[in-house]
């Protein structure tokens, strides 16, 4: 028999063989005795090989791009290791290396379900904010002030207005 | 610290009467949420940890169906009030675990329960029994647009709700039907039945046991896909999926009764024998027999009226259950005996099998 398989998590002999196809691709984990307890693969109700399959997905590779969460300090290593993500910035930071996952497990790449309300509000409110900015600047250097006044009065609005709901949201 | 959720006799997987149906026990759904400008659990500290149970406590307790309800702190309970829970999956094995700075809000039928500081900050839950996909997503929907007026949720216009884990981004929504098949393990069909919904994005676990097999034939089936397709799309895709092994499910146990129809009323007789006679049980073999029970109530040689007994029998049969009920520790020996005890007394007050409502039905 050739080498024993070892397991995709550690350096031990992997005595666990799972196979799973998702989006007719076939993925396979190898697991040895103690990675499968942990994982909870012994435990049906707590188990799911999409999680497991993430991780190995994310097995460390060479020439790894290291990126640093400047929110929640994350790095690329604990990423590859758990397969989480640290804060909801995080996603933005490491978009290069999430979005292969994403395309992976996922039936699509693109969001199409629920719109929080309050969230969707604050999101546009910002484009609006980088939109009234990238114009001011442009104003700006084509030397047009009167336009570029008109721009700074809008900014200054939005973000009062934006200050006020900031704290009404915590009151 | 939880007697009043396992003596609360209006509980919905343990006292439900009127939704219960063949083939499909319970249906869950769960949406995961987290607040903004926290780090996710995981990575948040111990103060923002706790900052997030109090942040969420004060607007969670004033959502209707959680008014009533009560909050359980994960490193106040004991490992057996946690098992107990998980038994009643009300919470997960992931939260059990987590030290501090995490806990559960359970109302009280317990259909409604909202993990904090699980993987996200908010794993909320809403669990009925039955098939009842659209039913149970109007009202997660409803408490989860209430409770986004309340908090401000990690949401990107490209990716819809951030999780901790990519696996859940997008709608964060994972439905959950727990399925009794014990047609499809007799005729060996499960096998099949797991690699054709793989390959559409729907998992399937064994609930009690592992794997094809599973003990007591009931298996947890659920989507695995969040994001790329909407809530609607999602639960409709699942929803069509199911219904089509529902079928398969139904032709197996009629095709079992044509073919085998001594030998399938023969395990069914000697399981009731064995529920109103035995003196000790393993929870596996419990299981199994109850599952068997549960078919006679489809198969009407037990009245409809007891199939809320069977599904009761099903959580308060399972270790921690039995465990919980005996209070002081009692050893896995004496557990087999307390339950044995506990099915003698439900079975002996059961009518005897009506064999003869079988050879209607074919």
């Amino acid at each position: 028999m050739a080498d024993n398989l070892k397991c995709s998590l550690c350096d031990s002999e992997a005595t666990v063989h799972l196979t799973q196809i998702v989006n007719n691709k076939i993925h396979k984990v190898d697991l040895c005795e103690t990675c499968a307890q942990k994982k909870g693969v012994t435990d049906p109700e707590g188990f799911s090989l999409a999680d497991l399959l993430s991780h190995t997905a994310l097995s460390p590779e060479r020439g790894d791009k290291q990126i640093v969460c400047p929110e929640c300090g994350y790095e690329t290593a604990d990423f590859r290791r758990t397969g989480r993500l640290g804060c909801a910035h995080c996603y933005t930071c490491f978009s290069s290396l999430v979005k292969p996952v994403l395309e992976d497990m996922h039936a699509g790449e693109r969001h199409t379900g629920k719109v929080p309300k309050l969230a969707s509000k604050r999101l546009s409110s910002q484009q609006e904010l980088q939109d009234l900015n990238a114009a001011l600047a442009r104003a700006v250097a084509a030397e047009a002030y009167e336009e570029a006044a008109r721009y700074r009065d809008q900014i200054k609005a939005l973000e009062a207005a934006q200050c006020e709901a900031a704290e009404l949201g915590s009151s | 610290m939880i007697e009043s959720l396992i003596t609360n006799n209006r509980a919905e997987l343990t006292h439900s009467t009127k939704k219960a149906v063949p083939v499909v026990l319970s249906t869950r759904i769960r949406l995961a949420r987290n607040l903004i400008d926290t780090p996710f659990p995981e990575r948040a500290n111990s103060s923002q940890r706790s900052a997030v149970v109090k942040q969420c406590a004060a607007e969670l307790h004033n959502l209707a169906p959680l008014r009533k309800g009560a909050f359980f702190d994960i490193s106040a309970l004991s490992d057996l009030e946690k098992q107990v829970l998980l038994e009643r999956h009300l919470i997960s094995r992931e939260l059990c675990e987590s030290q501090q700075g995490a806990g559960v809000f359970i109302n009280k039928e317990q259909t409604c329960a909202v993990m904090v500081n699980e993987e996200d900050h908010l794993r909320i839950q809403f669990l009925k029994s039955g098939f009842n996909l659209k039913s149970i997503w109007k009202q997660i929907d409803a408490f989860d647009s209430q409770l986004e007026g309340l908090l401000d949720l990690a949401y990107d216009s490209t990716l819809g709700y951030l999780t901790a884990c990519p696996t859940n981004v997008g709608t964060g929504l994972r439905a959950s039907v727990m399925m009794h098949l014990p047609g499809l393990v007799i005729a060996e069909h499960m096998e099949r039945v797991i690699r054709a919904v793989n390959q559409l994005g729907i998992a399937v676990r064994g609930l009690f046991g592992e794997g094809s097999d599973a003990t007591g034939h009931v298996f947890q089936i659920s989507n695995q896909q969040t994001l790329g397709e909407s809530e609607a799309e999602i639960l409709e895709r699942l929803g069509n999926v199911l219904k089509t092994i529902i079928d398969h499910e139904l032709n197996a146990r009629f095709k079992c009764l044509e073919e085998n129809r001594e030998k399938l009323l023969d395990q069914i007789g000697r399981g009731f024998g064995v529920l109103c006679n035995a003196h000790v049980l393993s929870s596996n073999e419990a299981m199994n027999l109850l599952s068997l029970m549960r078919l006679a109530v489809d198969f009407s040689m037990l009245p409809e009226t007891n199939r809320a007994v069977i599904d009761r029998l099903f959580i308060e049969c399972q270790p921690g259950h039995v465990q919980y009920v005996a209070q002081a520790g009692i050893a896995p020996e004496d557990r087999d005996v307390a339950r044995a005890r506990k099915l003698r007394d439900e079975f002996s007050q059961l009518p005897p099998l009506d064999f003869d409502k079988v050879n209607e039905l074919t």
